[in-house]
């Protein structure tokens, strides 16, 4: 194809989530929503080259060994040391390589190294909480850390999130960004925290819980629990159908 | 097969622990400019947890998506002003004859943000504005909320109001 013949081509866009998968801005139950939710509907736009393309991290761009949180002080952090691992894919199961993760989370006593977090339990002078990789090319990614503890928060009366992890993801596009959150398998926590249940749909917010994993627990050393994450795949051309 | 996309949950208040803050790398000899701004909440209040992802074209009209040149990530103080530095982007060619005004795409999250926002920073007197598809497709009363306000030389202002009368334009994208 001619560059001028594929300038004559529409940019193919993003999909849009199926209905339920995704939480609303407004979610009352969770109070912080309230006063930061958009209240006018969003302006749905034809893709342009702004969202279809974004930054490219490389492994050069991650120093070795932040992969590893149980490794980035003099000693080992108190708790229980996991692995956690997985493949990014988009939503038609391809593989999406070389993309920048980020993670953040509590302490094993449901801490963060954060100035603004006051709940009263131990720093861990061993633990910062923060990790960061590039995935492999086939998608694939494994932390090492601790299990974050719960902790209680100010959404309500004796509210308490349960343990989870924070992930941040790239993806090819500025369309496929992603910012969510990894939780545990059993967690009783779960039923009544706001954030989990803001998606409507039950599958999809299932999809957010871990689970654990014998093929990747490193024996005498750490269990293992597996968190896929499927991006936004891209619409087909009408070349393409 | 379609797989559904994972769900998104907020960053909440602790984000900087993962996310650091990155300054937007430009191409060489670049003119420096300064967008600074506020992000406001529903009362008008500062929000002290956002965090403003910008990604942008050179000064040509071209992402650099090979790499990370064009792309910052910005945090909100205790009162939720923000300020970055970067290079005034180019024209984009788009489909057909259309031409994309001078935009910075920006990314909001926030604590109490359950999904991220998309929106727009567009540049005042541009010509181009007029013709631009996107600010086209925004109601007139509102486009004022995409284009960011001279404040000196090289320096511009740009607010987000995340709820309201005078809320901010975001897109679904």
């Amino acid at each position: 194809m001619d560059r001028q013949l594929r300038t004559m081509v529409p940019i193919s866009g993003y999909r849009r989530p199926l209905p339920g998968t995704q939480p609303d801005y407004l979610h009352p139950s969770y109070v912080s929503s309230r006063k930061r939710a958009p209240s006018k509907s969003l302006i749905a736009i034809p893709a342009t080259p702004s969202e279809v393309t974004g930054p490219r991290f490389t492994p050069q761009d991650v120093a070795a060994g932040e992969s590893d949180l149980t490794r980035q002080h003099g000693g080992a952090p108190l708790g229980e040391r996991i692995i956690v691992s997985g493949r990014v894919v988009d939503e038609e199961d391809r593989p999406v390589g070389g993309t920048l993760i980020e993670i953040w989370q509590a302490n094993a006593a449901g801490r963060y190294a954060h100035e603004s977090d006051q709940h009263d339990a131990p720093l861990d002078p061993n633990f910062s909480g923060g990790g960061r990789l590039i995935t492999d090319g086939d998608g694939r990614y494994t932390f090492t850390t601790i299990k974050p503890g719960a902790y209680p928060w100010g959404n309500h009366d004796n509210a308490w999130r349960p343990a989870h992890i924070h992930f941040s993801i790239f993806g090819p596009a500025l369309a496929t960004r992603l910012v969510t959150q990894m939780y545990f398998p059993g967690d009783p926590l779960l039923a009544a925290d706001p954030i989990w249940n803001s998606i409507a749909d039950e599958n999809a917010r299932n999809r957010l819980v871990s689970a654990l994993d014998w093929e990747t627990t490193s024996p005498g050393y750490a269990l293992g629990y597996r968190f896929n994450i499927v991006l936004r795949g891209r619409e087909r051309t009408p070349m393409e159908e | 097969m379609r797989l559904a996309a994972t769900p998104s949950q907020t960053v909440g208040p602790f984000f900087s622990i993962g996310m650091h803050t990155v300054d937007v790398a430009i191409e060489p000899g670049g003119e420096r400019l300064t967008i600074q701004g506020q992000v406001l909440d529903g009362d008008g209040n500062g929000v002290n947890d956002a965090v403003i992802e910008t990604w942008q074209a050179d000064s040509a009209g071209h992402y650099a998506d090979r790499s990370s040149r064009g792309w910052g990530r910005a945090v909100t103080d205790s009162s939720g002003r923000f300020r970055f530095s970067t290079a005034k982007p180019g024209r984009l060619a788009g489909v057909g004859d259309v031409v994309h005004a001078p935009h910075l795409a920006v990314t909001i999250f926030a604590r109490g943000l359950l999904r991220h926002l998309v929106t727009r920073i567009y540049f005042p007197d541009e010509p181009s504005n007029a013709s631009d598809h996107t600010l086209g497709s925004v109601p007139d009363e509102r486009r004022g909320t995409l284009i960011a306000r001279a404040a000196g030389l090289n320096r511009f202002e740009w607010n987000v109001i995340l709820q309201g009368k005078d809320e901010t334009v975001f897109f679904e994208c």
